[in-house]
Order: structure tokens, then sequence, then C-alpha cells
């Protein structure tokens, strides 16, 4: 009773709650970099450097008016949201912070095949809320989106599988623990990889430079124009919720997840002192902010320019990589 | 408690079914469809073949579905197709012809349940070629199995789905 | 009744199946159709899983890969079918699509 019921409960709200703290303090840290990168200051109000400006906003989405337009499919309407949401905090229960048990939910033996389809289940969200809106904007975003996640979706599936050829195990700790067999972070072993499952995670996350379902200037803001209040935030929450399963997945299969660098290094043994969930959450930090610095960057591609860039680069080079991987494999 | 579960996801996938075929609009049939898939996956994990289940999220509902959708929201009526006809009569055939199919499946179940007993469950030792003992997982093994014993099948599936691929192209393509 | 036998799959197995045809002998919307179809496929999927449970053969699962790659490639190209028929005689009833050439 304890251990099945007990325990996992306890893991599961922990991991929910600090999730939720953690997006809410992710948009301020992500309009912070965005005002430095832009040689302003960022929210500055609310509280001293504006810090609890991540408190005030959620309280604001939640005390305004929830609008329902009137010719919405109230039922799907509502559902859309929901479902965008909860495949991404489903995907936590296979995402280990730690070799051993208080620090995993779940260990299973396809972890990573069950990030990959669970995360596929996110699209409903976005095509059903663009659709139930009633609203042509909306629509023709959500085209554009879910077109968007399933190219990408491609070529990030097979960059993963080369990976997991190297690794010879789709279990999340077996990836990291190979890695410490290894002696080296597959980032140096797939480096290929390791970029390209990067960059279709910031396709796969909206973000920019490929943020074209939600790109205000051509569509008034995308999918979810017709949300607002708790309904709106809960498509803000899967968003960010997303960009912290991409980075853990990138943490976790390039860069030796929990353990610190060089883990086979006797010298470098006093890092140990800092324990292996603080290096996995700084490593997801780390890429968190990535994700907002190529915000600041780069400016926002065309439509047709993504989805070439979806088939006819990254897939091809997906391929390739998965069978220069295959052959390494059977001469090595 | 096994029992429990089973009897709950069964209700679930029948009802969904239903409501899959019955609901007005076509975007509720696809939701439910999509509910449908998770919960047989669901059921495919309680029996122990994981790799499949995972298989059925990440193609069914993760692909098909998804194209399903598309086709639904490319395709919108101004009026649902069933008003123009006589829907009627064509229920009242297709419901005969349905409960004559039922009459046979119970009588095929009923039959066999009644004359030969389950087949006796196998060795699992004799299948599939033991690579590493009983320790092998069931990815590994279906893994093994589809490269060894079923290898050309596997490479016509392959085939088909480029076939299928072209030809989706060629038919959705205005001019090539 | 508590023991979950091979026969309760195979009666879960044979409603769905049931569902399915129903609905491809009842709903006109050819979209409709094809969605009872893959609930058939998947009846069918269950019977494969639960037996290959039954027997410890794997030869169940093997096969319910090859079903839902069949159902992939069946799904692209009705679909494919659906919207150039679409775009033709802006239907999807199945009783309006009669002609064989147009």
């Amino acid at each position: 009773m304890l251990d099945t019921f007990v325990i996992p409960l306890l893991q599961i709200a922990v991991l929910v709650n600090a999730l939720l703290v953690t997006v809410t303090f992710l948009v301020l840290m992500e309009r912070k970099v965005m005002g430095w990168a832009q040689a302003r200051l960022g929210p500055m109000r609310v509280g001293p450097y504006g810090i609890l400006q991540a408190i005030v906003d959620p309280i604001k989405l939640i005390l305004k008016e929830d609008i329902t337009p009137a010719n919405a499919d109230r039922f799907v309407f509502t559902l859309a949201p929901i479902m965008s949401l909860v495949p991404a905090l489903v995907v936590f229960s296979v995402i280990p912070f730690g070799p051993e048990q208080p620090y995993y939910i779940a260990d299973i033996n396809v972890g990573l095949l069950f990030i990959i389809s669970v995360t596929s289940i996110g699209v409903y969200g976005i095509i059903l809320g663009g659709w139930s809106s009633n609203s042509k904007y909306p629509l023709l975003a959500s085209l554009r989106a879910s077109a968007q996640l399933i190219s990408y979706e491609i070529a990030v599936v097979m960059t993963l599988v080369s990976v997991v050829l190297t690794a010879g195990t789709l279990n999340m700790i077996g990836i990291v623990e190979a890695q410490r067999e290894a002696g080296l972070w597959f980032a140096f072993v797939q480096p290929v990889a390791c970029v390209l499952v990067f960059i279709g995670g910031l396709a796969e996350t909206n973000r920019l430079p490929f943020d074209l379902p939600e790109a205000e200037t051509e569509l008034t803001g995308g999918f979810h124009t017709e949300y607002s209040g708790m309904r709106f935030s809960l498509f803000f929450l899967a968003e960010y919720a997303n960009i912290i399963v991409i980075s853990a997945i990138v943490a976790l299969m390039f860069f030796g997840g929990w353990m610190r660098p060089f883990p086979n290094v006797e010298a470098l043994a006093f890092l140990d002192l800092i324990p292996g969930w603080v290096w996995f959450c700084g490593k997801i930090f780390f890429f968190l902010y990535l994700f907002v610095w190529i915000r600041a960057t780069f400016p926002r591609y065309r439509y047709d320019q993504l989805m070439a860039i979806g088939w006819k680069v990254l897939i091809p080079i997906a391929i390739g990589n998965l069978v220069l991987t295959g052959i390494a494999k059977v001469v090595l | 408690m096994e029992a429990f579960v089973f009897y709950l996801l069964a209700t679930l996938i029948l009802g969904l079914g239903i409501m899959v075929i019955t609901a007005r609009s076509a975007v509720h049939s696809v939701l439910f469809l999509v509910l449908n898939f998770l919960l047989v996956a669901i059921l495919y994990v309680t029996l122990s073949a994981q790799f499949v289940a995972v298989i059925q999220v990440l193609v069914y509902a993760g692909g098909i579905v998804v194209l399903y959708l598309f086709v639904v929201m490319l395709v919108s009526l101004k009026k649902a197709p069933e008003l123009r006809s006589d829907s009627r009569r064509v229920a009242r055939t297709g419901l005969l012809l349905a409960g004559a199919v039922l009459a046979e499946l119970i009588a095929i179940v009923w039959y066999t349940s009644a004359n030969g007993s389950a087949p006796p469950a196998q060795a699992a030792s004799d299948f599939p070629p033991r690579l590493a003992g009983d320790a092998m997982l069931n990815t590994e093994r279906l893994g093994w199995v589809l490269y060894t014993e079923y290898l050309i099948p596997f490479e016509v599936a392959s085939m088909l789905l480029l076939v299928a691929m072209i030809g989706a192209i060629v038919l959705a393509k205005k001019n090539l | 009744m508590l023991e979950i036998t091979p026969l309760h799959y195979s009666v879960l197995s044979a409603a769905l199946f049931m569902i399915g045809v129903i609905g491809v002998l009842v709903r006109r919307n050819i979209i409709i159709i094809f969605m009872s179809i893959e609930l058939i496929l998947n009846a069918v999927n269950i019977n494969l899983v639960a037996l290959s449970d039954q027997l410890q053969n794997l030869i169940g699962q093997v096969f319910v890969v090859f079903v839902i790659a069949v159902a992939a490639a069946e799904a692209a190209v009705g679909l494919g079918i659906i919207i150039a028929f679409y775009r033709n005689k802006e239907t999807v009833n199945i009783d309006e699509m009669s002609l064989m050439r147009w």
C-alpha cells in the first residue's frame, strides 16, 4: 500500500508543484533575459528586481474572465487545453532525476518510446483548440502548427533512434549509465544528433525561430487567439512544460543526466559533493536559458522555409546519422 | 484487482467505440477514437505487451488519427451527409446485418469454449530463439523475432508503406 | 467471473468488432466509416495480443505490428482518395460516390 500508492502520489505531488513553480519563474526568467539581451531591465516593479512578477502573473490570469466564443464547440473548446497540458506533465513520470528510487517515479524499460509517444499526443490540444474556436486565424494556425509538429517529430524520433543504437537500451536510466560506461557524454559521441534534437525541440515546442503557430504579426496570436483566463493559462503552462521536457531529454540523452562532467576522471571526484539531481536541474536550466537566448537572437523563418528545413535538411541528416551509427556499431 | 481493471477498461473501450459511431460531429468521433486507442494501449500493458502498447499510442493516436482529424477539418461540411439520404432504411438494414455477424461470432465463441479447451500454454523457452534466456525484455524479444524469422514480411511491410506514401502524394497533389 | 480468461478478451474483441461493423454499415460519412474500420482492426489486435499473452508466444505481437503498418498505409491512401474526391464532388457521402469515372 505504502509503496504502490502513497509514495508515488507524494512524488507526483512534489514533481507537479515543482514544475508549476518552475514554469512561473521561467516566464520571469524569459522576460528578464530578453530584457538584458535588448539592453533594458525587464520587469522591475513588483518586488525586488521584479521577482514577484512570477506570482502576480498567474494571479492575473486566474482572475481574468474566461470567455467562450459564441459559436465555439464548448466541449472540445474546454477539452483542448487539458489535452495539451496532460501529456506534457505525464512525460515527467519516466524522467529520472537520479539513479535510485526517490528520484524517479517509474522506471520502465521502454522509457524513451513512452516519452516520444506521449508527447505526440500533445498535438491534439493545438489542433482541437484551433478548430473549436470557430474562427479563421486559429484554424489556420492550428493547421500550420500540427503540420510543423508532425514533420519535426519524424526528424527528432529518427535522431533519437541513433542514440538508442549507441546506448543499446530504451530505458532512460540505462541510457545515462551507458554514458558512464562509455566515459563520455553522448554529446561528444553523437554531436550531430545532439544539435538535431535541440533544433527539432525548438520546433516541437513552437519556439522561435520556429514559432509560426503563434506568429502574432501574421495570425493575430495563433491557435489560442480566442482563449482567455484559465484555459489560456493551461496552454501557456503546456508550452513551458514542453520546453522543460525537451531540455530534460537533451540533458539526459546527451549531457549525462545527473552525472558530473567527466564521470570517469578521479581527479574531479570532489564534484560529487554536489548531489546528482542538482547537476541535472542545472543542466536543464542551461538549456532553458539557451531557448531564451535563441529567441532573443534569431528572426522567425518563413513557413515554406520551415517545411523545407524539416523535410529536406533535418530528416536526411537524421537518416544519414542513423545509417552511420549503424555502420559504426557493426564495425567497432 | 486484475478483473476490476479489465472490466473497467472493457466498459470504457466499448462505450467509447459506440460513441465513435454515434457522435454527430466527425471531430467528436475522432476525439473518442483517440481515447479509445489510448485505453486499448493500457489494455496491452496489462497483457505485458509494452512495446505494442507504446507503438499503438505512437502510430495510431499520434499519427493516423491526427491524419483523420486533418481530413475532417479540411472537409468541413455545411450539412452532415446523413441528412441527405434515407438514413432510417440504411440504419435498419445495417443493424440487421450487424446482428447476423454478431450471432455468428457468439456461436463461434460458444462453440469453441464448449468443445475445445484453450490450447496449452506453450513453453516460453522454445520461442523466440534464446538470446539471453528469460531476462530478455519484451522489446528485445520482439525485435529479435521481427528481424530474424519475419525479416521478409517486415521488408514487404516497408515496401507497402513506401507505396502508400507515394500513392498518397500522387492522389493529394493537384498537379505533379 | 473474477478470473480473466482469454475468452473474456475474445468477447471484448468480438463486441468491438461488431461496433465497427455497425459503424461501417450504418454511417454514410466516409471518414466515419474509415474510423470504424480502425475500430475493427483494433478489435483484431486485442485478440492477437491476448492470445499472445496466453500462449507465451510473440507471433501475435509481431502480427499486431504488421496490422498497424497496414492500417497506417490504408489511412494514408484512403484519406488521399477522400481529399481528391472531395475536391471534385464536394461531398463525403458514400451514397453519392457511385461514379467510376468523371
